[in-house]
Protein backbone atom coordinates (compact mmCIF):
# COMPACT_ATOMS: atom_id res chain seq x y z
CA UNK A 1 0.00 0.00 0.00
CA UNK A 2 1.60 3.73 -1.00
CA UNK A 3 -1.18 5.13 1.15
CA UNK A 4 -1.48 5.49 5.24
CA UNK A 5 -4.74 6.60 5.16
CA UNK A 6 -8.09 6.69 2.81
CA UNK A 7 -7.60 10.17 3.42
CA UNK A 8 -4.43 10.22 1.73
CA UNK A 9 -5.25 7.72 -1.53
CA UNK A 10 -7.99 10.44 -1.84
CA UNK A 11 -5.93 13.16 -1.96
CA UNK A 12 -3.02 11.66 -3.85
CA UNK A 13 -0.32 13.79 -2.58
CA UNK A 14 -2.19 16.82 -3.55
CA UNK A 15 -3.02 15.67 -7.43
CA UNK A 16 -6.69 14.48 -6.50
CA UNK A 17 -8.49 16.08 -8.43
CA UNK A 18 -6.54 15.60 -11.35
CA UNK A 19 -6.19 11.75 -10.88
CA UNK A 20 -10.19 11.74 -10.18
CA UNK A 21 -11.15 13.31 -13.01
CA UNK A 22 -8.95 11.49 -15.32
CA UNK A 23 -10.39 8.68 -14.26
CA UNK A 24 -13.71 9.56 -13.68
CA UNK A 25 -13.75 10.77 -17.47
CA UNK A 26 -12.36 7.62 -18.66
CA UNK A 27 -15.17 5.18 -16.69
CA UNK A 28 -17.81 7.96 -17.88
CA UNK A 29 -16.45 7.77 -22.04
CA UNK A 30 -16.57 3.70 -21.53
CA UNK A 31 -19.88 3.43 -19.69
CA UNK A 32 -21.63 5.67 -22.51
CA UNK A 33 -19.79 3.18 -24.89
CA UNK A 34 -21.00 0.26 -23.36
CA UNK A 35 -24.69 1.67 -23.30
CA UNK A 36 -24.84 2.66 -26.55
CA UNK A 37 -23.79 -0.71 -27.26
CA UNK A 38 -26.29 -2.82 -25.68
CA UNK A 39 -28.99 -0.49 -26.46
CA UNK A 40 -28.49 -1.15 -30.19
CA UNK A 41 -29.39 -4.65 -29.74
CA UNK A 42 -32.86 -3.55 -28.01
CA UNK A 43 -33.34 -0.97 -31.30
CA UNK A 44 -32.09 -4.47 -33.27
CA UNK A 45 -35.06 -6.32 -31.55
CA UNK A 46 -37.50 -3.60 -32.63
CA UNK A 47 -36.75 -2.83 -36.05
CA UNK A 48 -37.12 -6.76 -36.21
CA UNK A 49 -40.25 -6.86 -34.98
CA UNK A 50 -41.59 -4.06 -36.67
CA UNK A 51 -40.17 -6.05 -40.19
CA UNK A 52 -41.78 -9.42 -39.38
CA UNK A 53 -45.17 -7.67 -38.18
CA UNK A 54 -45.11 -5.72 -41.31
CA UNK A 55 -44.40 -8.93 -43.44
CA UNK A 56 -47.12 -11.08 -41.43
CA UNK A 57 -50.25 -8.07 -42.36
CA UNK A 58 -48.78 -8.14 -46.08
CA UNK A 59 -49.14 -11.76 -46.67
CA UNK A 60 -52.40 -11.76 -44.55
CA UNK A 61 -53.85 -9.23 -46.81
CA UNK A 62 -52.55 -10.94 -50.21
CA UNK A 63 -54.13 -14.43 -48.85
CA UNK A 64 -57.52 -12.24 -48.45
CA UNK A 65 -57.26 -10.81 -51.84
CA UNK A 66 -56.37 -14.19 -53.43
CA UNK A 67 -59.26 -15.94 -51.43
CA UNK A 68 -61.89 -13.03 -52.71
CA UNK A 69 -60.76 -13.68 -56.20
CA UNK A 70 -60.96 -17.07 -55.87
CA UNK A 71 -64.80 -16.60 -54.53
CA UNK A 72 -65.13 -14.40 -57.41
CA UNK A 73 -64.42 -16.56 -59.88
CA UNK A 74 -66.25 -19.54 -58.01
CA UNK A 75 -69.90 -17.45 -57.98
CA UNK A 76 -68.86 -16.50 -61.84
CA UNK B 1 1.36 -0.03 -75.92
CA UNK B 2 2.91 2.72 -73.50
CA UNK B 3 2.72 4.82 -76.74
CA UNK B 4 -0.80 4.43 -76.91
CA UNK B 5 -1.22 5.18 -72.88
CA UNK B 6 0.97 8.50 -73.73
CA UNK B 7 -1.60 9.59 -76.32
CA UNK B 8 -5.06 8.57 -74.10
CA UNK B 9 -2.90 10.75 -70.80
CA UNK B 10 -2.28 13.54 -73.45
CA UNK B 11 -6.12 13.50 -75.12
CA UNK B 12 -7.37 13.45 -71.21
CA UNK B 13 -5.26 16.56 -69.84
CA UNK B 14 -6.02 18.47 -73.35
CA UNK B 15 -9.41 17.88 -72.66
CA UNK B 16 -9.77 18.84 -68.94
CA UNK B 17 -7.83 21.84 -69.18
CA UNK B 18 -10.32 22.83 -72.14
CA UNK B 19 -13.48 22.33 -69.94
CA UNK B 20 -11.75 23.85 -66.93
CA UNK B 21 -10.76 26.91 -68.52
CA UNK B 22 -14.28 27.51 -70.00
CA UNK B 23 -14.83 28.29 -66.43
CA UNK B 24 -12.83 31.23 -65.67
CA UNK B 25 -14.56 31.70 -62.30
CA UNK B 26 -13.76 28.50 -60.98
CA UNK B 27 -9.79 29.33 -61.72
CA UNK B 28 -10.14 33.08 -60.23
CA UNK B 29 -12.30 32.86 -57.57
CA UNK B 30 -9.82 30.49 -55.14
CA UNK B 31 -7.50 33.15 -55.99
CA UNK B 32 -9.46 35.99 -54.97
CA UNK B 33 -10.51 34.46 -51.76
CA UNK B 34 -6.92 33.90 -50.99
CA UNK B 35 -6.36 37.68 -51.13
CA UNK B 36 -9.32 38.31 -49.06
CA UNK B 37 -8.19 35.42 -46.39
CA UNK B 38 -4.88 37.39 -46.70
CA UNK B 39 -6.10 40.97 -46.21
CA UNK B 40 -7.98 39.90 -43.19
CA UNK B 41 -5.57 39.32 -41.28
CA UNK B 42 -3.85 42.77 -40.95
CA UNK B 43 -7.16 44.14 -40.64
CA UNK B 44 -8.00 41.83 -37.44
CA UNK B 45 -4.65 41.30 -35.91
CA UNK B 46 -3.16 45.22 -36.79
CA UNK B 47 -0.84 46.07 -38.72
CA UNK B 48 2.26 45.89 -36.71
CA UNK B 49 5.00 44.74 -39.27
CA UNK B 50 6.79 42.41 -36.21
CA UNK B 51 3.58 40.42 -35.75
CA UNK B 52 2.47 40.14 -39.60
CA UNK B 53 6.42 39.07 -40.48
CA UNK B 54 6.26 36.27 -37.42
CA UNK B 55 2.48 34.36 -38.50
CA UNK B 56 3.07 35.13 -42.55
CA UNK B 57 4.01 31.86 -43.19
CA UNK B 58 1.05 29.84 -41.22
CA UNK B 59 -1.51 33.01 -42.62
CA UNK B 60 -0.07 31.70 -46.28
CA UNK B 61 -0.40 28.51 -45.74
CA UNK B 62 -3.71 27.77 -43.95
CA UNK B 63 -5.13 30.39 -46.83
CA UNK B 64 -4.06 28.38 -49.63
CA UNK B 65 -5.23 25.30 -48.03
CA UNK B 66 -8.79 26.48 -47.31
CA UNK B 67 -8.58 28.39 -50.94
CA UNK B 68 -7.86 24.73 -52.47
CA UNK B 69 -11.01 22.97 -50.67
CA UNK B 70 -12.94 25.65 -52.67
CA UNK B 71 -13.01 24.60 -55.97
CA UNK B 72 -12.37 20.48 -55.00
CA UNK B 73 -15.74 19.41 -54.04
CA UNK B 74 -16.11 20.30 -58.41
CA UNK B 75 -13.19 17.70 -59.14
CA UNK B 76 -15.21 14.69 -60.00
CA UNK B 77 -18.97 16.28 -59.67
CA UNK B 78 -19.44 17.31 -63.32
CA UNK B 79 -17.69 13.99 -64.53
CA UNK B 80 -19.57 12.20 -62.71
CA UNK B 81 -23.17 13.07 -63.35
CA UNK B 82 -22.33 13.26 -67.02
CA UNK B 83 -21.33 9.67 -67.22
CA UNK B 84 -17.51 10.89 -68.32
CA UNK B 85 -16.33 9.30 -65.02
CA UNK B 86 -17.48 5.51 -65.99
CA UNK B 87 -15.57 6.14 -69.72
CA UNK B 88 -12.78 6.69 -67.49
CA UNK B 89 -13.20 3.47 -65.37
CA UNK B 90 -12.97 1.91 -68.83
CA UNK B 91 -10.26 3.18 -70.76
CA UNK B 92 -8.03 0.79 -71.79
CA UNK B 93 -5.29 3.31 -69.60
CA UNK B 94 -5.33 2.17 -66.17
CA UNK B 95 -7.26 4.08 -64.46
CA UNK B 96 -4.90 5.50 -61.31
CA UNK B 97 -2.83 7.23 -64.24
CA UNK B 98 -5.68 8.65 -65.95
CA UNK B 99 -6.31 10.03 -62.17
CA UNK B 100 -3.14 11.40 -61.88
CA UNK B 101 -3.58 13.15 -64.91
CA UNK B 102 -6.49 14.65 -63.34
CA UNK B 103 -4.63 15.40 -60.43
CA UNK B 104 -2.09 17.28 -62.35
CA UNK B 105 -4.65 19.57 -64.32
CA UNK B 106 -6.00 20.56 -60.74
CA UNK B 107 -2.94 21.71 -59.81
CA UNK B 108 -2.06 23.73 -62.25
CA UNK B 109 -5.00 25.46 -62.35
CA UNK B 110 -5.09 25.75 -58.46
CA UNK B 111 -1.76 24.92 -57.33
CA UNK B 112 0.44 26.30 -59.66
CA UNK B 113 -1.17 30.07 -59.39
CA UNK B 114 -1.17 30.13 -56.24
CA UNK B 115 2.35 29.88 -56.04
CA UNK B 116 2.95 32.82 -58.77
CA UNK B 117 1.10 35.12 -56.69
CA UNK B 118 2.47 33.61 -53.05
CA UNK B 119 5.77 36.46 -53.29
CA UNK B 120 2.80 39.10 -53.74
CA UNK B 121 1.14 37.62 -50.65
CA UNK B 122 4.52 37.21 -48.52
CA UNK B 123 5.00 41.46 -49.44
CA UNK B 124 1.92 42.30 -48.11
CA UNK B 125 2.31 40.13 -44.71
CA UNK B 126 6.09 41.42 -44.56
CA UNK B 127 7.41 38.22 -44.62
CA UNK B 128 11.02 38.61 -44.75
CA UNK B 129 13.23 38.74 -48.45
CA UNK B 130 15.04 36.00 -47.08
CA UNK B 131 12.40 33.39 -45.94
CA UNK B 132 10.34 33.54 -49.73
CA UNK B 133 12.39 30.99 -51.98
CA UNK B 134 11.57 28.79 -49.05
CA UNK B 135 8.03 29.88 -48.92
CA UNK B 136 7.99 29.19 -52.76
CA UNK B 137 9.61 25.70 -52.27
CA UNK B 138 7.47 24.60 -49.84
CA UNK B 139 4.54 25.79 -52.05
CA UNK B 140 6.04 24.57 -54.94
CA UNK B 141 6.16 21.11 -52.68
CA UNK B 142 2.80 21.51 -51.13
CA UNK B 143 0.52 22.02 -53.23
CA UNK B 144 1.17 19.13 -55.27
CA UNK B 145 0.13 16.99 -52.30
CA UNK B 146 -2.97 19.27 -51.70
CA UNK B 147 -4.48 18.57 -55.19
CA UNK B 148 -3.59 14.90 -54.94
CA UNK B 149 -5.17 14.37 -51.10
CA UNK B 150 -8.32 16.51 -51.82
CA UNK B 151 -8.61 14.37 -54.78
CA UNK B 152 -8.81 11.25 -52.76
CA UNK B 153 -11.71 12.82 -50.74
CA UNK B 154 -13.64 13.89 -53.39
CA UNK B 155 -13.59 10.78 -55.39
CA UNK B 156 -15.18 9.19 -52.10
CA UNK B 157 -17.86 12.42 -51.89
CA UNK B 158 -18.51 12.66 -55.15
CA UNK B 159 -21.72 10.38 -55.12
CA UNK B 160 -22.84 12.16 -52.38
CA UNK B 161 -25.59 14.94 -52.61
CA UNK B 162 -23.97 17.11 -49.94
CA UNK B 163 -20.49 15.82 -50.51
CA UNK B 164 -19.34 19.39 -49.45
CA UNK B 165 -18.94 19.23 -45.82
CA UNK B 166 -18.19 15.80 -45.37
CA UNK B 167 -15.15 16.33 -47.64
CA UNK B 168 -13.85 19.36 -45.57
CA UNK B 169 -13.71 16.56 -42.64
CA UNK B 170 -12.14 14.21 -44.35
CA UNK B 171 -9.26 16.01 -46.17
CA UNK B 172 -8.67 18.50 -43.48
CA UNK B 173 -6.57 16.38 -40.92
CA UNK B 174 -4.97 14.88 -43.68
CA UNK B 175 -3.31 18.19 -44.50
CA UNK B 176 -2.18 18.88 -41.21
CA UNK B 177 1.15 17.03 -41.43
CA UNK B 178 1.79 18.86 -44.57
CA UNK B 179 1.09 22.36 -42.69
CA UNK B 180 2.95 20.92 -39.82
CA UNK B 181 6.56 20.63 -41.86
CA UNK B 182 5.83 23.42 -44.45
CA UNK B 183 5.22 26.34 -41.60
CA UNK B 184 8.11 24.72 -39.30
CA UNK B 185 10.74 24.79 -42.65
CA UNK B 186 9.21 28.93 -43.64
CA UNK B 187 9.86 29.83 -39.84
CA UNK B 188 12.87 28.23 -39.19
CA UNK B 189 14.18 30.49 -42.44
CA UNK B 190 12.44 33.07 -41.03
CA UNK B 191 14.51 32.71 -38.02
CA UNK B 192 17.53 32.16 -40.39
CA UNK B 193 17.76 28.38 -39.06
CA UNK B 194 18.97 25.70 -41.65
CA UNK B 195 15.95 24.08 -43.54
CA UNK B 196 17.68 22.25 -45.92
CA UNK B 197 16.49 18.68 -43.76
CA UNK B 198 12.75 20.09 -43.13
CA UNK B 199 12.71 20.64 -47.02
CA UNK B 200 13.68 16.84 -47.89
CA UNK B 201 11.20 15.70 -45.74
CA UNK B 202 8.79 17.75 -47.76
CA UNK B 203 10.35 16.73 -50.56
CA UNK B 204 9.91 13.13 -49.49
CA UNK B 205 6.43 13.36 -48.43
CA UNK B 206 5.66 14.90 -51.38
CA UNK B 207 6.71 12.33 -53.44
CA UNK B 208 4.93 9.96 -51.33
CA UNK B 209 1.45 11.33 -51.72
CA UNK B 210 1.81 11.53 -55.44
CA UNK B 211 2.80 8.41 -56.06
CA UNK B 212 0.22 6.36 -53.82
CA UNK B 213 -2.71 8.58 -53.40
CA UNK B 214 -3.63 7.64 -57.09
CA UNK B 215 -3.98 4.30 -56.60
CA UNK B 216 -6.12 5.15 -53.34
CA UNK B 217 -8.12 7.63 -55.75
CA UNK B 218 -8.39 5.70 -58.49
CA UNK B 219 -10.46 2.86 -56.11
CA UNK B 220 -12.55 5.75 -54.79
CA UNK B 221 -13.56 6.46 -57.90
CA UNK B 222 -14.47 2.42 -59.18
CA UNK B 223 -16.42 2.35 -55.71
CA UNK B 224 -18.44 5.93 -55.98
CA UNK B 225 -19.20 4.87 -60.01
CA UNK B 226 -20.88 1.36 -59.46
CA UNK C 1 -5.86 -22.53 -43.10
CA UNK C 2 -8.06 -21.00 -45.98
CA UNK C 3 -11.01 -23.82 -45.53
CA UNK C 4 -10.99 -23.16 -41.73
CA UNK C 5 -11.74 -18.99 -42.62
CA UNK C 6 -13.89 -19.18 -45.27
CA UNK C 7 -17.07 -19.75 -42.94
CA UNK C 8 -16.78 -16.81 -40.87
CA UNK C 9 -16.66 -14.94 -44.21
CA UNK C 10 -20.77 -15.33 -43.70
CA UNK C 11 -22.53 -13.64 -40.60
CA UNK C 12 -23.68 -16.21 -38.57
CA UNK C 13 -20.56 -18.69 -38.46
CA UNK C 14 -18.95 -15.18 -36.54
CA UNK C 15 -22.16 -13.94 -35.13
CA UNK C 16 -22.00 -17.56 -33.40
CA UNK C 17 -17.92 -17.53 -32.89
CA UNK C 18 -17.78 -13.88 -31.19
CA UNK C 19 -20.74 -15.01 -28.79
CA UNK C 20 -18.88 -18.08 -27.81
CA UNK C 21 -15.45 -15.76 -27.36
CA UNK C 22 -17.43 -12.74 -25.55
CA UNK C 23 -17.98 -13.58 -22.24
CA UNK C 24 -14.41 -15.12 -21.75
CA UNK C 25 -13.12 -12.12 -23.10
CA UNK C 26 -15.22 -9.74 -21.08
CA UNK C 27 -14.53 -11.63 -17.93
CA UNK C 28 -10.26 -11.27 -18.49
CA UNK C 29 -10.88 -8.07 -19.90
CA UNK C 30 -12.53 -6.97 -16.17
CA UNK C 31 -10.63 -8.87 -13.79
CA UNK C 32 -7.42 -7.71 -15.27
CA UNK C 33 -8.90 -4.27 -15.93
CA UNK C 34 -9.17 -4.22 -11.44
CA UNK C 35 -6.39 -5.77 -11.12
CA UNK C 36 -4.32 -3.37 -12.99
CA UNK C 37 -5.73 -0.23 -12.15
CA UNK C 38 -5.96 -1.06 -8.16
CA UNK C 39 -3.00 -2.11 -8.12
CA UNK C 40 -1.63 1.33 -10.19
CA UNK C 41 -3.72 3.29 -7.81
CA UNK C 42 -3.35 2.29 -4.32
CA UNK C 43 -0.58 0.12 -4.47
CA UNK C 44 2.30 1.14 -6.73
CA UNK C 45 4.94 3.93 -5.21
CA UNK C 46 5.16 7.03 -5.98
CA UNK C 47 7.33 8.60 -8.89
CA UNK C 48 10.12 10.56 -7.33
CA UNK C 49 9.67 13.78 -9.66
CA UNK C 50 5.86 13.80 -10.37
CA UNK C 51 4.49 12.42 -7.07
CA UNK C 52 1.25 10.61 -7.51
CA UNK C 53 0.06 12.55 -10.70
CA UNK C 54 2.12 9.57 -12.32
CA UNK C 55 -0.88 7.17 -11.68
CA UNK C 56 -3.04 8.71 -14.60
CA UNK C 57 -0.26 6.77 -16.76
CA UNK C 58 -2.30 3.47 -15.99
CA UNK C 59 -5.02 4.77 -18.39
CA UNK C 60 -3.24 7.13 -20.61
CA UNK C 61 -0.65 5.40 -22.22
CA UNK C 62 -3.05 1.99 -22.50
CA UNK C 63 -5.82 4.24 -23.90
CA UNK C 64 -3.60 5.74 -26.27
CA UNK C 65 -1.89 2.66 -27.64
CA UNK C 66 -4.85 0.93 -28.47
CA UNK C 67 -6.41 4.00 -30.04
CA UNK C 68 -3.45 3.50 -32.76
CA UNK C 69 -3.96 -0.28 -32.09
CA UNK C 70 -7.85 -0.45 -32.99
CA UNK C 71 -6.85 2.25 -36.24
CA UNK C 72 -4.17 -0.49 -37.53
CA UNK C 73 -6.47 -3.12 -36.73
CA UNK C 74 -9.25 -1.02 -38.42
CA UNK C 75 -7.06 -0.56 -41.57
CA UNK C 76 -6.43 -4.05 -42.17
CA UNK C 77 -10.32 -5.22 -41.92
CA UNK C 78 -10.33 -2.37 -44.80
CA UNK C 79 -7.80 -4.00 -46.61
CA UNK C 80 -9.25 -7.15 -46.35
CA UNK C 81 -12.34 -5.74 -47.35
CA UNK C 82 -11.44 -3.77 -50.27
CA UNK C 83 -9.15 -6.97 -51.94
CA UNK C 84 -11.01 -9.78 -50.95
CA UNK C 85 -14.79 -8.49 -50.66
CA UNK C 86 -15.30 -9.87 -47.08
CA UNK C 87 -18.65 -8.81 -45.95
CA UNK C 88 -17.77 -8.96 -42.03
CA UNK C 89 -14.42 -6.92 -42.75
CA UNK C 90 -16.82 -4.86 -43.83
CA UNK C 91 -18.57 -4.72 -41.40
CA UNK C 92 -15.88 -4.52 -38.64
CA UNK C 93 -14.45 -1.30 -39.93
CA UNK C 94 -18.43 0.10 -38.25
CA UNK C 95 -17.55 -1.69 -35.50
CA UNK C 96 -13.84 -0.38 -34.44
CA UNK C 97 -14.28 3.23 -35.74
CA UNK C 98 -16.30 4.40 -32.26
CA UNK C 99 -14.34 2.06 -29.75
CA UNK C 100 -11.34 3.56 -31.72
CA UNK C 101 -12.97 7.08 -31.19
CA UNK C 102 -13.59 6.90 -27.51
CA UNK C 103 -9.83 5.12 -26.80
CA UNK C 104 -8.23 8.54 -28.24
CA UNK C 105 -10.24 10.73 -26.55
CA UNK C 106 -9.62 8.80 -23.16
CA UNK C 107 -6.30 9.37 -24.27
CA UNK C 108 -6.37 13.07 -25.01
CA UNK C 109 -8.46 14.10 -21.92
CA UNK C 110 -6.28 12.30 -19.39
CA UNK C 111 -3.64 13.57 -21.15
CA UNK C 112 -5.21 17.11 -20.78
CA UNK C 113 -4.99 16.79 -16.89
CA UNK C 114 -2.01 15.44 -16.93
CA UNK C 115 -0.84 17.92 -18.32
CA UNK C 116 -2.05 20.70 -16.24
CA UNK C 117 0.06 19.97 -13.16
CA UNK C 118 2.71 18.44 -14.96
CA UNK C 119 3.12 21.36 -17.80
CA UNK C 120 1.14 23.86 -16.16
CA UNK C 121 -1.45 23.80 -19.20
CA UNK C 122 -4.25 21.73 -20.29
CA UNK C 123 -3.23 21.60 -23.71
CA UNK C 124 -0.20 22.48 -25.93
CA UNK C 125 0.16 22.06 -30.18
CA UNK C 126 2.65 20.32 -30.03
CA UNK C 127 3.42 16.70 -32.04
CA UNK C 128 2.03 14.33 -30.17
CA UNK C 129 -0.88 15.58 -28.95
CA UNK C 130 -1.94 17.62 -32.59
CA UNK C 131 -1.35 13.89 -34.39
CA UNK C 132 -3.81 12.26 -31.78
CA UNK C 133 -6.29 14.81 -32.34
CA UNK C 134 -6.13 14.04 -35.73
CA UNK C 135 -6.60 10.49 -35.22
CA UNK C 136 -9.92 11.33 -33.83
CA UNK C 137 -10.67 13.21 -36.67
CA UNK C 138 -10.49 10.05 -38.96
CA UNK C 139 -12.23 8.55 -36.53
CA UNK C 140 -14.99 10.56 -36.79
CA UNK C 141 -14.34 10.68 -40.84
CA UNK C 142 -14.63 7.24 -41.27
CA UNK C 143 -17.76 7.17 -39.36
CA UNK C 144 -19.33 9.94 -41.08
CA UNK C 145 -18.45 8.44 -44.70
CA UNK C 146 -19.95 5.01 -43.37
CA UNK C 147 -23.15 6.33 -42.74
CA UNK C 148 -23.01 8.85 -45.58
CA UNK C 149 -24.47 6.37 -48.59
CA UNK C 150 -27.59 5.32 -49.01
CA UNK C 151 -26.45 1.80 -50.17
CA UNK C 152 -24.11 0.63 -47.02
CA UNK C 153 -21.38 -1.30 -49.49
CA UNK C 154 -20.44 1.63 -51.07
CA UNK C 155 -20.10 3.89 -47.75
CA UNK C 156 -18.13 0.42 -46.20
CA UNK C 157 -16.05 0.66 -48.91
CA UNK C 158 -15.44 4.41 -49.17
CA UNK C 159 -15.08 4.30 -45.45
CA UNK C 160 -12.40 1.70 -45.46
CA UNK C 161 -10.58 3.63 -48.65
CA UNK C 162 -9.92 6.53 -45.85
CA UNK C 163 -9.07 4.49 -43.37
CA UNK C 164 -6.33 3.34 -45.10
CA UNK C 165 -5.23 6.71 -46.58
CA UNK C 166 -5.29 7.58 -42.86
CA UNK C 167 -2.85 5.05 -42.01
CA UNK C 168 0.24 7.47 -42.62
CA UNK C 169 -0.82 9.58 -39.45
CA UNK C 170 0.12 6.14 -37.14
CA UNK C 171 3.41 6.47 -37.77
CA UNK C 172 3.53 10.20 -37.72
CA UNK C 173 1.97 9.86 -33.86
CA UNK C 174 4.67 7.51 -33.21
CA UNK C 175 7.41 9.36 -34.35
CA UNK C 176 5.96 12.69 -33.32
CA UNK C 177 8.13 13.11 -30.48
CA UNK C 178 11.09 12.80 -32.45
CA UNK C 179 10.52 15.00 -35.03
CA UNK C 180 9.02 17.95 -33.52
CA UNK C 181 11.27 18.60 -30.61
CA UNK C 182 11.42 22.02 -32.03
CA UNK C 183 8.22 23.60 -29.76
CA UNK C 184 8.28 21.20 -27.62
CA UNK C 185 10.14 19.07 -25.62
CA UNK C 186 9.67 16.05 -23.10
CA UNK C 187 6.35 14.91 -24.38
CA UNK C 188 5.51 11.74 -22.02
CA UNK C 189 7.06 8.83 -23.59
CA UNK C 190 10.82 10.15 -23.43
CA UNK C 191 10.43 11.07 -19.87
CA UNK C 192 10.04 6.96 -18.84
CA UNK C 193 12.11 5.47 -21.33
CA UNK C 194 15.22 7.32 -19.60
CA UNK C 195 14.84 5.66 -16.50
CA UNK C 196 13.30 2.56 -17.92
CA UNK C 197 10.82 2.40 -15.15
CA UNK C 198 10.67 0.85 -12.03
CA UNK C 199 9.59 -2.40 -11.79
CA UNK C 200 6.96 -2.19 -9.33
CA UNK C 201 5.41 0.60 -11.59
CA UNK C 202 5.84 -0.95 -14.86
CA UNK C 203 3.96 -4.25 -13.75
CA UNK C 204 0.46 -2.72 -12.93
CA UNK C 205 1.14 -0.80 -16.05
CA UNK C 206 1.37 -4.42 -18.34
CA UNK C 207 -1.32 -5.49 -16.50
CA UNK C 208 -3.83 -2.66 -17.42
CA UNK C 209 -2.24 -2.38 -21.27
CA UNK C 210 -3.30 -6.07 -21.12
CA UNK C 211 -6.79 -4.95 -19.96
CA UNK C 212 -6.87 -2.41 -22.50
CA UNK C 213 -6.20 -4.78 -25.18
CA UNK C 214 -9.04 -7.04 -23.97
CA UNK C 215 -11.97 -4.35 -23.42
CA UNK C 216 -11.28 -3.23 -26.78
CA UNK C 217 -11.60 -6.47 -28.30
CA UNK C 218 -14.90 -7.21 -25.71
CA UNK C 219 -16.27 -3.73 -27.03
CA UNK C 220 -15.32 -4.65 -30.99
CA UNK C 221 -16.56 -8.30 -30.54
CA UNK C 222 -20.52 -6.71 -29.31
CA UNK C 223 -20.22 -4.24 -31.87
CA UNK C 224 -19.56 -6.44 -34.57
CA UNK C 225 -21.88 -9.16 -33.40
CA UNK C 226 -24.83 -6.13 -33.64
CA UNK C 227 -23.48 -4.82 -37.15
CA UNK C 228 -23.80 -8.24 -37.99
CA UNK C 229 -27.46 -9.05 -37.26
CA UNK C 230 -27.83 -4.68 -38.66
CA UNK C 231 -27.13 -6.31 -41.95
CA UNK C 232 -29.05 -9.30 -41.88
CA UNK C 233 -31.93 -8.42 -40.41
CA UNK C 234 -34.19 -9.96 -43.16
CA UNK C 235 -32.44 -13.53 -42.14
CA UNK C 236 -34.49 -16.35 -40.89
CA UNK C 237 -31.68 -16.70 -38.48
CA UNK C 238 -31.31 -13.36 -37.11
CA UNK C 239 -35.25 -13.14 -36.36
CA UNK C 240 -34.62 -16.27 -34.25
CA UNK C 241 -32.19 -15.01 -32.62
CA UNK C 242 -33.49 -12.04 -31.54
CA UNK C 243 -37.13 -12.64 -30.98
CA UNK C 244 -36.41 -15.24 -29.29
CA UNK C 245 -32.88 -16.34 -28.36
CA UNK C 246 -33.57 -19.45 -26.09
CA UNK C 247 -34.53 -22.12 -28.69
CA UNK C 248 -32.13 -20.35 -31.88
CA UNK C 249 -29.55 -21.18 -29.68
CA UNK C 250 -30.58 -24.52 -28.64
CA UNK C 251 -31.31 -25.01 -32.37
CA UNK C 252 -27.63 -24.29 -33.51
CA UNK C 253 -25.69 -25.93 -30.49
CA UNK C 254 -27.83 -29.13 -31.47
CA UNK C 255 -27.29 -28.64 -35.06
CA UNK C 256 -23.25 -28.06 -34.47
CA UNK C 257 -23.12 -31.25 -32.48
CA UNK C 258 -24.72 -33.28 -35.42
CA UNK C 259 -22.89 -31.85 -38.06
Amino acid sequence: MAFDSFRDFILMGGYGFFVWLSFGVTFLALFALLLQSVLTRRQLQRDCARQQHRQQRLAKRQAATQNNSVQNSAKE
Amino acid sequence: MTRGYRSQLAALLKRDLKVALRRRSDVINPLLFLFMVISLFPVAIGPGPDILARIAPGVIWVAALLASLLGLERLFRDDYQDGTLEQLVLLPCPLPLAVLAKILVHWLLTGLPLVLIAPLLALLLNLPLSALPVLLITLLLGTPVLSAVGAVGAALTVSLQRGGAVLSLLVLPLFIPLLIFATAAVESAVFGAPVFGQLLLLASFSILTLTLTPFAVAAAVKVSVN
Amino acid sequence: MWRWLHPYAKGEATYQLLGRWLPWVTALALLSLTVGLVWGLAFGPADYQQGDSYRIIYIHVPAAIFSMGAYAGMAIMAFIALVWQIRTAEWSIAAIAPVGAVLTFIALFTGAAWGKPMWGTWWVWDARLTSELILLFLYAGVMALYYAFEDARTGAKAAGILALVGVVNLPIIHFSVEWWNTLHQGATITKFAKPSMATEMLWPLLISLLAFALMTAAFVMLRLRHEILRHELHRPWVREELLNPKSASADINSQQEQS
